[in-house]
């Protein structure tokens, strides 16, 4: 019995009204852990009451504590009847757990009832004691830290970065159960976020074995998804990077640890178990349940692809023997690994050698009911069945490991697509093992690969390329051969060279599909699938030609099933790299060229194409340098891309049939508009309207080009659903129907924050989902971060410059590097110099009887002084504007005590993280039978994600944060029956919990050089590119 | 293609200023959109009118799940729902308090039972505010009024504490409850000029002097109920035009003090035992609850129209009223000088700020 939790109840307000007859209630509390519940006494008769209650103790196991939530219910007590509830609170304690994390939990949480929403908030202190049995600690997971971030958190270092945990639990889904039937829908509801959360708990203590197995101590990029397959069940299934992470808790004990790495490494000595390193524990071969259905393990594998820049090309020579070389040693560190893969998109300088390409994999399931729970190994074996097409992708182009690595599922009645993408990478393999590694190797290695290019050097061996390809000198160092595109799934490296500033590209794309039933659905699936991704591909490099660049990052595919159509959404950020070759046009050829008019139309396609093209580049501003032309051979190499789908049978996975992704025999790039279908393809590239001036938008964390992000964000929720008029669907209405979706939510998006400008969207994320025959839903969340306009004008010129300079000087700034370890890649600006001066969370009350202060006292500020009460209707308006504003302005800045920010992105612009409270991992369901009285369909959803919003806020409150970073909502399944005028609705939403300090309140040493401030903070610290 | 469903939920809300006052002025959000079109916000941001729909209907949504908060402004600060800087809280709520100068006039002094809520329609038609602007603003007097009413304590302070309006707003407020309270008549057609600044410039010295708070600031309703002692007593100052020795004696004095210093002081002297009897008659009657609603029509009838008819300057009028009220202090026989000056000390600034066109 390892672990005490204590709980209070302290007070309660805004209760809702339960007896009608008084106007009032008599509320009391049952506080749940386990088996184990308490009650507080009742308040009788009061809207706010003061339980102040007697610490309530559990003495629970540690594995308890990690697996259940602490649940708290509000009742109104009733003499006659059965006591009504008022709603729940559930807390995840596992912040409480770790040792650097929060200590208590203390805070206002809204009251939360799955029917009525939020209903007034309770004030809870809990503390958990945990014995100071180190040995216990170590046997359950407790203390292995978890982050969502996808980089080593700010103010962390890694020391050795072990590689992918991933683990699934499975359950029954209490809403298909048959209790389902005869109990209410909020019990039924409560039984679901329960089960889920209980679920979660589980996970996560299964994956912190499995890290502390692989003697790691923290988990990043931990992403945890629910699979909702309905009748067969409920999945939960998670993946991360287990790490082992050493706190920067000042700059004089990391120095040591800097200057010898080595040693460091061998004080956490690193043993990888040759074979189950990071196994799954269900990890048996594909399972045949006996008397199962004959569709049981029917599922087919769609072909999937890697994709690369490429064309034809000349071998280099000199790279040759350096990567056999790098090879060979990665090869050994990672072999041993079931799957060398890492949901990290960005990475500590140094650790990232080369990048080949996006791998993919997908897979067409169908669903059987999940006859035992506590043998999950049908979906074990389906995602290993992935991982492992994943892994073969990487090898063929001749990476050994996955960088930026997701999976997700999309799920219609009882067909299932899994999928998977990554980014095949070349690592460098310090980071992975512990010092066998030869430094003059290394010393060799790292002189030859420059800064800023050398992640696009090809991994693959030219003179043995598994597919043809168009490669050059790399335009930076003109040392290595580079392809002329590069598609990617991670960040944007720090050091990567980029000519002017990036921008979001999307390739959208529906294909109608029959209705069908089982293995007929799931065929018809998996033919349209190739030709799908096929599409998406080609949509995506010609936009990207269109806007003049030559790389993306960021990329995510999403192909979402629905009963009679199929969707699919890439959305990615497009950049100039410079160290790749100048992109080519796009060009148009008609089919019957002697048609004179046709001609022209054609000629005319041409022109405006040009013109985009042109306007793109000025827009973004990409001018790159001019190259002497006897280095390229020739300025603007033919614009050629040959892609090559990869095609494999998960019967036979090593089997591999190929595809040619071009089109036919001819260069890709010719558009031939021969026919409608064409036509449509053509225009629609040129309906995507740029962003309005002052603008910008990317998908990745931080928009190539801009880097003087000023404090202000607001990150945003955005659901739109249509409904399709059910006549004559064809593919092309589809697709125009699903583009002014997005475009439309785009353009609204720059309308509502059109007062933040010059702004940029950061890690815009669409996800898309098709809840009914007719209605397609597209949710967006993102964060909008203002920018100073003066220093963003840059020339590209003095960029490149900067990174060249960068590059040289690395050397010397490493020394210093350690010093300005926890500073973000931010410059501090100017801020409004009023500051916070006293953070006391606990106590909410105090801080909104300021707010109350402080809204009186401007108030009269602004009337002060003016007796004479205004005649005119305009005027009866109490405030003037104009002074309104300028008054408030510092009492504004002087507010952000309680203001908890949200960002999907892993840092706080302007300011810097200093402490990582935990993870937030929430779960809501929302139901409601009176639909119309809510405000439709548009009320309840705006309502229930404010609720969310305002649920997660509260809970970083309480921990003690002020923020949260690398927010995601990774689920909103939307369902509406209007007819009964009901609707329901499920979010699943993550994130870390933080405290930051605004750069202008630390007194910052600011003679370190800029570049010093990298982006992720926290390297490994003795690599130099 | 239509949109089923459409929102946008920002960490901090967005307020849109413009859109807030379209929503608080009732209108629906076609109108809106149709005022926004006018406004000429399209060519401003290149938007299309599919996207300020969508943004309208947005906002409305968010300003109807504000409303709830807004009746009772605290909440809006503790509420954790919606993360507002405190800067735009006030402005919310500065902004749906406010009310229109038209509006108020038409209910100053009316009670605010919901058999003036009907009258609404009408108002709405005579002012051209719509409808659901005067709902929102009749609920917010109704709102205030019930909160404030019985409450111990300065009225205005209760009303800042409650309502956290500002100091302008809620001295406004305070004016309204008082008249409301006190069901003064302001609607007749003679007191149509009068403004609602010049009302609550009344009320406000009334409730510094004429109220029970003026004399105990612990009792309940201080600032709302008039000190029916203070009205009882007000009848003894009738022995200042039923005495004529005293009558004259009083005259005199003035008109030998004003002498030379007064441009229409013939017809002052002409007129001072009718403006006098006037002012002492008005004090004498309101131990009538009836004569306390008339105050205004009294005394606009008794001094402001007679001053006027003579083209009384303002000036003249300040110094008369001064000169009036100070010659009472030299006349021997008379024994309530006290009384005299709660009453007269008041009703003074009273018809000075009455006194205009």
């Amino acid at each position: 019995m390892p672990g005490k939790l204590k709980v209070k109840i302290v007070a309660g307000r805004h209760l809702p009204v339960m007896d009608r007859a008084s106007d009032l209630t008599d509320a009391f509390v049952e506080v749940k852990f386990g088996n184990t519940t308490f009650k507080t006494d009742v308040y009788l008769k009061s809207l706010n009451p003061q339980w102040n209650s007697e610490w309530f103790k559990f003495e629970v196991d540690d594995e308890d504590l990690q697996d259940e939530p602490l649940q708290i219910t509000v009742l109104d007590h009733d003499t006659y009847s059965a006591n009504d509830a008022i709603g729940k609170v559930y807390i995840d304690i596992d912040p409480l757990l770790y040792s650097e994390a929060a200590t208590v939990i203390s805070g206002w949480f809204p009251i939360y009832d799955t029917i009525h929403g939020i209903r007034g908030e309770i004030n809870v202190v809990v503390k958990v004691d945990l014995f100071n049995d180190l040995n216990r600690f170590r046997q359950s997971s407790c203390g292995v830290k978890f982050f969502c971030t996808t980089s080593i958190p700010k103010c962390y270092r890694a020391v050795i970065i072990h590689g992918f945990v991933e683990e699934l639990v499975v359950n029954e889904d209490p809403e298909y159960q048959w209790i389902d039937r005869i109990r209410t829908p909020r019990a039924s509801n409560e039984a679901r976020q329960r089960l889920i959360s209980l679920m979660s708990g589980e996970l996560q203590r299964k994956i912190g074995l499995k890290v502390l197995e692989m003697r790691g101590n923290a988990v990043v990029g931990y992403l945890q998804c629910f699979d909702l397959e309905g009748e067969s069940g409920l999945v939960v299934r998670a993946i991360g990077t287990a790490c082992t992470l050493d706190k920067l808790s000042s700059p004089a004990a990391f120095l040591p640890a800097c200057n010898s790495p080595s040693k460091d490494m061998k004080e956490s000595p690193l043993v990888h178990p040759p074979s189950h390193g990071c196994r799954s524990t269900h990890n048996s071969p594909i399972h045949t349940a006996t008397g199962s259905r004959l569709t049981q393990n029917f599922s087919v594998s769609v072909p999937t692809l890697i994709y690369t820049g490429m064309g034809s090309g000349s071998a280099g020579k000199e790279g040759g023997p350096f990567k056999a070389l790098l090879r060979q040693q990665t090869q050994s560190a990672l072999e041993q690994r079931e799957f060398p893969f890492f949901t990290l998109t960005a990475f500590p300088p140094g650790f990232l050698v080369h990048v080949g390409g996006v791998v993919s994999a997908r897979s067409v399931k169908l669903l059987d009911r999940i006859h035992n729970p506590d043998e999950p190994e049908t979906r074990d074996a389906w995602w290993a069945e992935i991982r492992q097409e994943i892994k073969s992708h990487a090898k063929a182009l001749g990476c050994h490991a996955v960088v930026g690595y997701s999976e997700s599922t999309s799920i219609c009645e009882e067909v299932c697509i899994l999928s998977a993408s990554g980014t095949a990478a070349v690592l460098n393999p310090r980071f992975l093992q512990d010092g066998t590694v030869e430094s003059c190797l290394e010393q060799r290695l790292e002189e030859n690969l420059p800064a800023g290019c050398g992640f696009c050097h090809i991994p693959y061996d030219e003179l043995n390329m598994p597919f043809p390809a168009h490669l050059t000198y790399c335009y930076n160092c003109r040392k290595q051969k580079v392809p002329d595109v590069l598609f990617t799934t991670i960040d944007l490296p720090i050091d990567a060279t980029v000519i002017g500033k990036g921008c979001l590209i999307q390739a959208r794309l529906c294909r109608l599909k029959k209705k069908a039933q089982a293995e007929a659905n799931a065929t018809a699936i998996s033919n349209l699938l190739p030709f799908m991704e096929y599409e998406v591909h080609t949509q995506l490099m010609n936009k990207l030609k269109l806007k003049g660049m030559n790389a993306l990052f960021g990329l995510r595919i999403q192909i979402t099933v629905g009963e009679n159509m199929l969707m699919g959404l890439a959305s990615a950020t497009g950049v100039y790299l410079a160290a790749l070759p100048l992109p080519g046009g796009i060009q148009i050829a008609g089919k019957t060229p002697n048609d004179g008019s046709y001609e022209q139309h054609v000629s005319h396609m041409q022109k405006k194409i040009n013109d985009t093209i042109a306007k793109n580049k000025e827009l973004y501003e990409i001018n790159p340098p001019e190259i002497s032309e006897e280095i390229i051979g020739s300025p603007i190499p033919e614009p050629r891309q040959r892609s090559r789908l990869l095609r494999s049978q998960s019967e036979s996975s090593d089997e591999v049939t190929e595809l040619d992704l071009s089109h036919g025999k001819k260069d890709a790039f010719v558009l031939e508009i021969d026919d409608t279908d064409a036509m449509e393809d053509v225009h629609s590239l040129l309906t995507d309207v740029p962003p309005p001036s002052g603008f910008y938008s990317c998908n990745t964390e931080i928009m190539p080009g801009i880097n003087n992000w000023t404090s202000e964000i607001q990150m945003f929720t955005s659901v739109r659903v249509i409904r399709l008029s059910s006549l004559n669907l064809t593919n092309q209405a589809l697709n125009k129907n699903f583009n002014d979706l997005c475009e439309n939510l785009l353009k609204s998006l720059y309308f509502k924050l059109r007062s933040m400008i010059p702004c940029c969207l950061c890690h815009v994320n669409f996800t898309v989902s098709l809840p009914e025959d007719e209605l397609i839903q597209v949710t967006v969340t993102a964060v909008a971060i203002t920018f100073d306009k003066n220093q963003a004008l840059q020339t590209t010129k003095t960029q490149v410059e900067k990174s060249l300079q960068r590059a040289s000087t690395d050397n010397e700034e490493l020394l210093q590097f350690p010093l300005e370890l926890c500073s973000d890649s931010l410059p501090s600006h100017p801020f409004p110099p009023a500051k916070a001066t006293s953070v006391d969370y606990s106590s909410f009350a105090d801080r909104c009887s300021s707010w109350i202060e402080l809204i009186k006292l401007k108030a009269q500020t602004i009337r002060r002084g003016s007796i004479k009460t205004t005649v005119t209707v305009e005027k009866a308006s109490p405030m003037n504007e104009g002074n309104f504003r300028n008054r408030s302005a510092p009492p504004c800045a002087n507010s952000t005590v309680g203001v908890v920010k949200m960002t999907p992105l892993s840092f706080i612009p302007g300011a810097k993280i200093t402490k990582y409270l935990g993870i937030i991992n929430m779960f809501f369901i929302r139901e409601t039978t009176s639909l119309r009285e809510e405000g439709g369909v548009s009320g309840f959803l705006h309502a229930f994600v404010a609720e969310v919003f305002a649920m997660v806020r509260a809970h970083v409150a309480a921990l003690g944060g002020n923020a949260v970073v690398s927010y995601i909502m990774k689920q909103c399944v939307f369902m509406e029956n209007p007819n009964k005028n009901q609707a329901q609705c499920l979010i699943n939403v993550s994130g870390d919990a933080v405290v930051f300090v605004h750069e202008s309140e630390l007194e910052v040493v600011s003679s370190q050089p800029p570049t010093a401030n990298c982006q992720s903070s926290c390297p490994g610290g003795d690599v130099t590119t | 293609m239509t949109n089923e469903l459409d929102i946008f939920v920002g960490n901090t809300t967005l307020i849109d200023e413009d859109v807030y006052r379209l929503w608080l002025d009732g209108y629906s959000v076609n109108d809106a959109v149709a005022l926004r079109v006018r406004s000429g916000i399209l060519e401003q941001t290149g938007a299309t009118a599919a996207v300020l729909q969508s943004d309208t209907m947005d906002h409305y949504r968010t300003f109807h799940m504000l409303e709830r908060l807004l009746h009772a402004p605290p909440k809006l600060l503790h509420q954790l729902i919606f993360q507002i800087p405190p800067s735009r809280q006030a402005l919310l709520i500065e902004r749906y308090y406010a009310f229109d100068e038209a509006f108020v006039r038409e209910v100053l002094g009316k009670k605010l039972s919901k058999g003036t809520k009907k009258d609404l329609d009408d108002i709405s038609t005579k002012t051209g505010i719509t409808l659901k602007s005067c709902r929102r603003q009749f609920d917010n007097f109704k709102r205030v009024f019930k909160v404030v009413e019985e409450m111990r304590g300065s009225l205005v302070d209760n009303i800042q504490q409650h309502f956290l309006l500002s100091d302008r707003l809620a001295r406004d407020y305070a004016a309204i409850v008082f008249f409301a309270n006190n069901r003064f008549e302001t609607g007749k057609k003679k007191l149509q000029y009068l403004s609602f600044g010049d009302f609550a410039f009344c009320a406000e010295l009334m409730i510094q002097n004429w109220t029970l708070g003026a004399v105990d600031s612990q009792v309940d309703d201080m600032d709302v109920d008039l000190d029916k002692e203070f009205l009882q007593d007000l009848k003894e100052l009738k022995v200042l035009v039923a005495d004529k020795d005293l009558l004259d004696l009083h005259k005199s004095l003035v008109c030998t003090a004003l002498r030379g210093k007064l441009g229409v002081f013939s017809e002052m002297e002409a007129n001072f035992k009718n403006l006098s009897r006037g002012l002492v008659n008005v004090a004498a009657k309101l131990t009538h609850n009836k004569d306390v609603r008339d105050l205004f029509v009294d005394l606009v009838e008794k001094f402001v129209e007679p001053c006027r008819s003579d083209h009384w300057p303002l000036n003249d009028v300040r110094l008369f009223l001064n000169q009036y009220s100070a010659s009472v202090h030299s006349l021997d026989g008379f024994r309530h000088q006290a009384l005299w000056d709660r009453y007269m000390g008041t009703l003074r600034g009273c018809l000075l700020r009455l006194y205009h066109d």
